[in-house]
C-alpha cells in the first residue's frame, strides 16, 4: 500500500532529511516505543493489560448477524455484546441500533447536547508523528502565544457566548512547559465555566498542579492501542512511549481532576479493534475510578497542510455512525464527542443519536480567533493549523442548528468545586 | 381533599408532583409545568449559574418553588459549596441534596448526604436528600434535621419503577417525614402506586423527557398522582394475595 503519510517539504537541512529518512526506513533507528524515559511516572495499574487482552483477542469476523440481534435484545450491554454490534455483522442493523442508541441517550442526558470550543495557544512539537500537521518536520508556521495573547483570545471566545474551553498545545516541553500551560488555565478560569486540556501526558503531580491552576478535564488520545502500529506512526519524541500515554487518564485522575476522555484517532489502524480499546479503556477507568466523568471522541483522520492524501481510509461516515452507535449502548452514561472534522450534516444527524457534546467556533491554528470571528484581517502573526476542519459553524450558527433539531444545547453544566 | 396539603419545611403545597427540569427543552418547561400542576421545579445549580443564552432561571413560572439541587457534587463539602452558591444566586433555602461517587448509575451516597444534611440544615436550608433507600440512613437524615426524605424507586433514568418498593414502604411507615419518591418513576401508573402506598409527593424528571408528547404526559403523571392520594386518604381495601377468605372465622370457638 502506497503510504500517504511521509512527505518532504523540501526545506529541511542535508542532515534532518537524512536522520528523516532514516526514522521512516529504518525500524532499528528509532528508540523502544515500550520503554519508559527516566522522567516518566510509572503507575500500578492493570487496566492496560485487560484493554489490550480484551483487543487482542477480538476477532469480528467470527460475530454473526444472530450475535447482534442478541445484543440488542439483552438490557445491560456486556463486553461480548459490544463486541458484536462493532462488528461487520451489526452493520445491516444500524438503523435498530440507532434506535437503541437514541433511547439511550435520552434516559441519561434528556435531549441535552453541550458545546465547547478549543483554543489552540502553541503548535511547537517535539515529536514526528507522520499524519500530524505539527509534526517537527512539517514546515509551518510555529507560534506561541503570550499570555496577553491568550488572553486577547479568550475575550473573543468568551464574548461569542462560550462557556466552556479546551486548550491545546502541540507537544513540546521546551516551548510549552506546565508554568506556561498553568498559567494559560488560570486565565481561562477568569473567562470560562469549564476548562479541559488536551496536552502531551504529564506526570500525576503535574496533573495535580494544572487542576489547581482550573482545569478540569484530561483529553488524551491513544491515537492507536496498536503498539506496533503506533510504533511505525510515531518515529521521534516523547510520544513515542506507548505504555506512558496509555495511563495518562488515570494519572490525570489520580492528580486530582474530574473527569478524561479516550480515543483513538480513526483511520491509523484498524478501527474496529481500536474502536472496542477506546471503550474498554473507558470501561475499565469507570470500574477503577467510579466518580470520573468520562467521555469518548471519535475523531477521523483529516487532511493537514503540506499532505492533502490524508484520509481516514476505511472508516467511512457509515461506520462512523455504527462505532458511536455502539459505544451509546455499551457505555450509556458516558459523553460522546464529535468534532469539527465531521461534516455539518452528519454533525446534526448524529446528536439525535448519540453525540453528547460538539465543538463550535473552531480554529485549529494559533491565535487566530479574533480574524475568524469578526472577519477582520489580522495584522499579528498567526500559527499554521494541526488539521483541516469540515464544520467552520459559529456558536450562533450551531446554537440554533441545535435547537433547530428540537435538542436543547447547553453551554455549561459544571462547577469547579 | 384541599385540606390535605403537602408541608415540606413549613412551606404548604396543594401539588404533589415535583419537576425535574435537567433533561428536556427549557422552551417546554413553563408547559410541563402548567399541565403538571406542579408547585415546585428543581434546577441543577451547574446548569443554573451560566451566562445570558440559556439561563434556566429565566423559563421558570413566577409563583413556582425552585428546588436547587447539588448535582455534581461527589462529597459532602462539595454539595455545602454547592447549596450555599445556590443561595447565593437568589434561588432560595430549599436544597435537594444530592451526592454521588458513581458517574455511572449515580447512586446517592448516603454516609455524605447525612453529613451535608447535618451541615445544611443548621444553616437554615431546608434540605431535601435524595438517597439510597436505608431505614438507618433515612433515620439519620431525620436527626440531621431533612425536610423530608427522598429515597430512588429505582436506577435515576431507569423508567423501571418501584424496584425498590419494600424498602420505600419501610420509610413511609417509620419515619415522621414526608417520604418523596424520586428516581426510576417512568410511567404514571408507577407513581400512582407509590402515592397508593403513602408517598407523600413523587418526583420525575426522565420519564416527561422521553414521552413522546411531554405536555400530555406531564398531565398524565399529574392525574394518577392525584388518584393515588385520593386511594391512599381512602384506605385501600384488603387485595388478597391469592385464594379466598374464608367464610367462617378460624377464631369462631372462642366464647369466654
Amino acid at each position: 500500500m502506497e503510504n500517504q503519510f511521509f512527505i518532504d517539504t523540501g526545506t529541511l537541512s542535508p542532515e534532518a532529511l537524512a536522520r528523516k529518512h532514516q526514522l521512516e526506513t529504518d525500524p532499528s533507528s528509532r528508540k523502544n516505543h515500550m520503554e519508559y524515559l527516566p522522567e516518566m511516572e510509572q503507575i500500578d495499574s492493570d487496566i492496560c493489560s485487560r484493554v489490550i487482552g480484551q483487543m487482542d483477542s477480538y476477532e469480528y469476523s467470527r460475530y454473526t448477524a444472530r450475535d447482534v440481534k442478541d445484543a440488542l435484545e439483552h438490557e445491560t450491554c456486556s463486553i461480548e455484546d459490544f463486541k458484536a454490534l462493532l462488528s461487520p455483522a451489526a452493520e445491516p442493523f444500524l438503523e435498530e441500533m440507532a434506535q437503541r442508541a437514541r433511547l439511550e441517550t435520552s434516559r441519561h442526558f434528556g435531549n441535552t447536547v453541550y458545546l465547547f470550543t478549543p483554543l489552540y495557544i502553541a503548535n511547537y512539537c517535539e515529536n514526528y508523528c507522520v499524519y500530524c500537521g505539527f509534526n517537527c518536520y512539517n514546515h509551518i508556521r510555529r507560534m506561541k502565544l503570550t499570555m496577553e495573547q491568550i488572553e486577547q483570545e479568550m475575550k473573543v471566545i468568551a464574548d461569542s457566548g462560550m462557556e466552556e474551553i479546551l486548550i491545546l498545545t502541540g507537544e513540546s516541553h521546551q516551548m510549552s512547559d506546565i508554568k506556561y500551560i498553568g498559567e494559560a488555565c488560570k486565565l481561562a478560569r477568569n473567562y470560562f465555566r469549564m476548562v479541559g486540556l488536551e496536552i502531551y501526558p504529564v506526570n500525576t503531580e503535574d496533573y495535580r498542579y494544572l487542576h489547581q491552576c482550573g482545569a478540569d478535564y484530561v483529553t488524551v488520545f491513544q491515537e492507536t492501542y496498536d503498539a506496533d502500529t503506533y510504533e511505525s506512526l510515531h518515529l521521534l519524541g516523547h510520544k513515542r512511549v506507548w505504555p506512558y500515554r496509555f495511563d495518562a487518564q488515570e494519572r490525570a485522575l489520580m492528580g486530582g481532576m474530574r473527569g478524561a476522555a479516550c480515543s483513538a484517532l480513526l483511520g491509523l489502524s484498524d478501527f474496529r479493534r481500536d474502536a472496542l480499546a477506546s471503550a474498554l479503556h473507558v470501561y475499565y477507568l469507570q470500574r477503577k475510578y467510579p466518580h470520573a466523568e468520562l467521555s469518548l471522541s471519535c475523531p477521523r483522520l483529516r487532511p493537514i497542510i503540506n499532505n492533502d492524501r490524508i484520509n481516514p481510509l476505511d472508516v467511512h461516515e457509515k461506520q462512523l455512525c455504527q462505532m458511536i452507535c455502539a459505544y451509546r449502548i455499551f457505555l450509556p452514561f458516558v459523553g460522546i464527542t464529535v468534532s469539527s472534522r465531521e461534516s455539518a450534516a452528519f454533525r446534526n444527524g448524529i446528536v439525535k443519536i448519540a453525540a453528547t457534546k460538539v465543538s463550535a467556533g473552531v480554529s485549529t491554528g494559533i491565535g487566530d480567533h479574533e480574524s475568524k470571528y469578526s472577519g477582520k484581517e489580522s495584522e499579528s502573526l498567526q500559527g499554521d493549523e494541526q488539521f483541516e476542519i469540515n464544520d467552520n459553524r459559529s456558536l450562533d450558527a450551531m446554537y440554533q442548528d441545535i435547537a433547530g433539531e428540537g435538542l436543547q444545547p447547553v453551554l455549561n453544566d459544571y462547577l469547579y468545586v | 381533599m384541599n385540606e390535605d396539603k403537602l408541608i415540606i419545611g413549613g412551606r404548604e403545597f396543594q401539588s404533589r408532583f415535583i419537576l425535574g427540569s435537567g433533561k428536556y427543552s427549557l422552551n417546554l418547561i413553563e408547559a410541563a409545568v402548567k399541565d403538571a400542576g406542579a408547585e415546585i421545579i428543581t434546577l441543577a445549580v451547574r446548569r443554573a449559574n451560566t451566562r445570558e443564552q440559556e439561563n434556566i432561571l429565566d423559563f421558570i413560572p413566577k409563583g413556582v418553588t425552585l428546588l436547587p439541587n447539588t448535582s455534581g457534587a461527589r462529597t459532602a463539602e462539595e454539595a455545602v459549596r454547592i447549596a450555599r452558591l445556590a443561595r447565593e444566586l437568589g434561588c432560595g433555602d430549599f436544597v435537594k441534596v444530592e451526592i454521588m461517587r458513581d458517574s455511572k448509575y449515580l447512586l446517592p451516597d448516603n454516609q455524605e448526604t447525612v453529613k451535608a444534611t447535618q451541615i445544611l440544615a443548621k444553616e437554615g436550608f431546608i434540605v431535601m436528600p435524595y438517597m439510597y433507600p436505608d431505614l438507618n440512613t433515612a433515620r439519620d437524615l431525620a436527626a440531621a434535621g431533612a425536610a423530608a426524605v427522598m429515597p430512588l424507586a429505582s436506577p435515576i433514568g431507569s423508567n423501571k419503577g418501584l424496584a425498590t418498593r419494600d424498602f420505600i414502604q419501610i420509610l413511609i411507615d417509620e419515619i415522621d417525614l414526608p417520604i418523596i419518591v424520586d428516581a426510576g418513576i417512568g410511567r404514571p401508573s408507577q407513581a400512582c402506586e407509590a402515592m397508593e402506598m403513602g408517598a407523600a409527593a413523587i418526583m420525575a424528571n426522565t420519564a416527561l423527557a422521553t414521552a413522546g408528547n411531554l405536555p400530555m404526559m406531564a398531565s398524565a403523571f399529574r392525574q394518577a398522582i392525584e388518584a393515588g392520594r385520593k386511594a391512599y386518604l381512602a384506605c385501600p381495601g384488603r387485595v388478597l394475595a391469592r385464594g379466598a377468605a374464608a367464610s367462617d372465622p378460624l377464631t369462631g370457638f372462642l366464647h369466654d
